[in-house]
């Protein structure tokens, strides 16, 4: 086995304190796109938008619930790419980063159902229907988030716990293209799509740049709360190495 | 290659005959699984039919479940997958000879012992045809998709609830059509459509999960 072979090319995914120092550069303008994109969004969102002409008012968690839906199916496409970075390049940072990643996906995912489900019960009538392709679908999305955390937190040993959960991650990106073109293989509940590359949204356009926004401070929230849980874990497996203890010591 | 492949089957079915246990407590555990709902649910007569679908394929599904460990951990315990690891054939051909096994010896065996046990639910003939075969096409991929997940948490501490986070997920369409396919036949639909898309499963489940599955077992050996 090739448990004591150095990977072939020593690349600088594996150079946990450049990661670790680069990862502490970004957090800061993370966390200001977060607040500038996302104040902007909820502007929108709640001054600028009008309010839906059946729906009402109730229409407006459209911009929370399109956000956290879209960040539910990138944050695991992110998982899988760093997955295969993590095993067939041997990258450290990419497998640690694929775990600080895991548990804002599983919160996204949440967040997804549970305002789908508080929108669906005004408009549809329901919380939630188990014959929606879309709505199981995204269920079992959230399942394999979960799956993924248990897994790994059930592996003592942190090299194989990394391998090990980005083998399961791999495994499970064949469900993201089931969620997303679950609305056009069953016509079933959930509306069709509304924002494509090909034809303009199907919505106000202030409508549309709020949602953009909004997926914009998101994404950012998502980066840098992934980076800050990737730095603590960096930290927490090299603690015995010695620039851990100088960066410590000088607070940088 | 295919005589290593046949090896490795007969080898999986002596030990199967050498401890009968294992098999019969996973069918008894379907047994008193699927006796559980109606004693829980208590419904008037005609919803018995409407659970019944659901209920035997959900039973199947956990018996399945249970019986998972049985595929790698004796292997991992007395050594003998470590030899199958370091062996001269790839891994992947010992792990499909293995899946090959644990559908012919659990998942024929539920899927037998379904359509007997389904009488209680008072199931007309031809549901009962649909319901065998349904479990006989669709356990394959069971036993494949479960296998990812044993190897993956082979030798883990609390392994098994684990174990169930990550497969059962994974065998939801599978439950899906299965069921569909019994509850269109009882409705007096075809059902040829379900039982073509799990065999689709199983095929491919058979054919693809293999170098994954190895591919797990090597990371759990190193």
């Amino acid at each position: 086995m090739d448990k004591n072979d150095l990977p072939k090319t020593p690349s600088r995914l594996s150079d946990l304190p450049a990661a670790y120092r680069l990862a502490g550069k970004a957090i800061p303008y993370f966390w200001a796109l977060t607040v500038a994109s996302g104040a902007a969004g909820l502007y929108a969102a709640f001054f600028l938008a009008l309010p839906d002409a059946r729906q009402g008012e109730t229409f407006r968690i459209i911009f929370l619930h399109v956000p956290a839906s879209w960040m539910s199916l990138f944050i695991y496409l992110c998982m899988a790419f760093l997955a295969a970075l993590a095993l067939f390049f041997h990258a450290r940072a990419s497998s640690i980063l694929l775990s600080a990643l895991a548990p804002t996906g599983a919160l996204f995912t949440f967040l997804s159902l549970s305002t789908g489900a508080l929108w669906a019960k005004p408009i549809w009538g329901t919380w939630w229907v188990w014959w929606d392709a879309r709505l199981v679908s995204e269920l079992v999305l959230f399942f394999m988030y979960v799956g993924f955390i248990a897994l790994a937190s059930a592996i003592e040993d942190p090299r194989r716990a990394d391998k090990a959960s980005a083998l399961l991650a791999l495994v499970g990106v064949v469900n993201i293209p089931i969620v997303y073109f679950s609305v056009r293989w069953w016509h079933t509940l959930h509306q069709g799509y509304s924002i494509t590359l090909t034809r303009p949204p199907a919505m106000a356009p202030v409508t549309f740049w709020g949602i953009v926004l909004c997926v914009l401070a998101c994404t950012a929230y998502a980066a840098a709360v992934a980076l800050m849980r990737f730095r603590n874990t960096v930290l927490d497996r090299e603690r015995d190495a010695e620039w851990v203890r100088e960066t410590l010591a000088t607070g940088s | 290659m295919l005589r290593f492949i046949e090896t490795v089957i007969r080898r999986e079915f002596l030990l199967a005959f050498r401890r009968p246990a294992d098999l019969i407590s996973v069918l008894f555990f379907f047994i008193i699984a699927s006796s559980l709902f109606p004693l829980g649910v208590w419904p008037r007569v005609d919803t018995w039919l409407q659970l019944a679908p659901g209920v035997l394929w959900v039973s199947a599904l956990l018996a399945t479940l249970l019986s998972l460990p049985h595929l790698f951990a004796d292997d991992y315990r007395d050594g003998t997958l470590e030899q199958l690891v370091l062996g001269a054939y790839p891994l992947a051909f010992a792990v499909f000879g293995k899946l090959v096994a644990h559908w012919l010896v659990f998942g024929v065996s539920l899927a037998l012992l379904a359509p007997v046990f389904a009488f209680q639910f008072d199931l007309p003939g031809h549901a009962l045809w649909t319901l065998f075969l349904s479990l006989f096409v669709g356990t394959p991929a069971l036993s494949s998709l479960g296998a990812i997940g044993a190897a993956l948490t082979l030798g883990l501490r609390g392994g098994r609830v684990v174990l169930s986070l990550l497969v059962l997920p994974l065998y939801i369409p599978v439950l899906i059509f299965g069921a569909a396919a019994v509850e269109a036949a009882l409705a007096g639909i075809d059902a040829n459509a379900g039982i073509s898309f799990l065999a689709a499963l199983s095929l491919a489940g058979m054919f693809f999960t293999p170098p994954l599955i190895a591919a797990a077992l090597h990371i759990t050996m190193e």
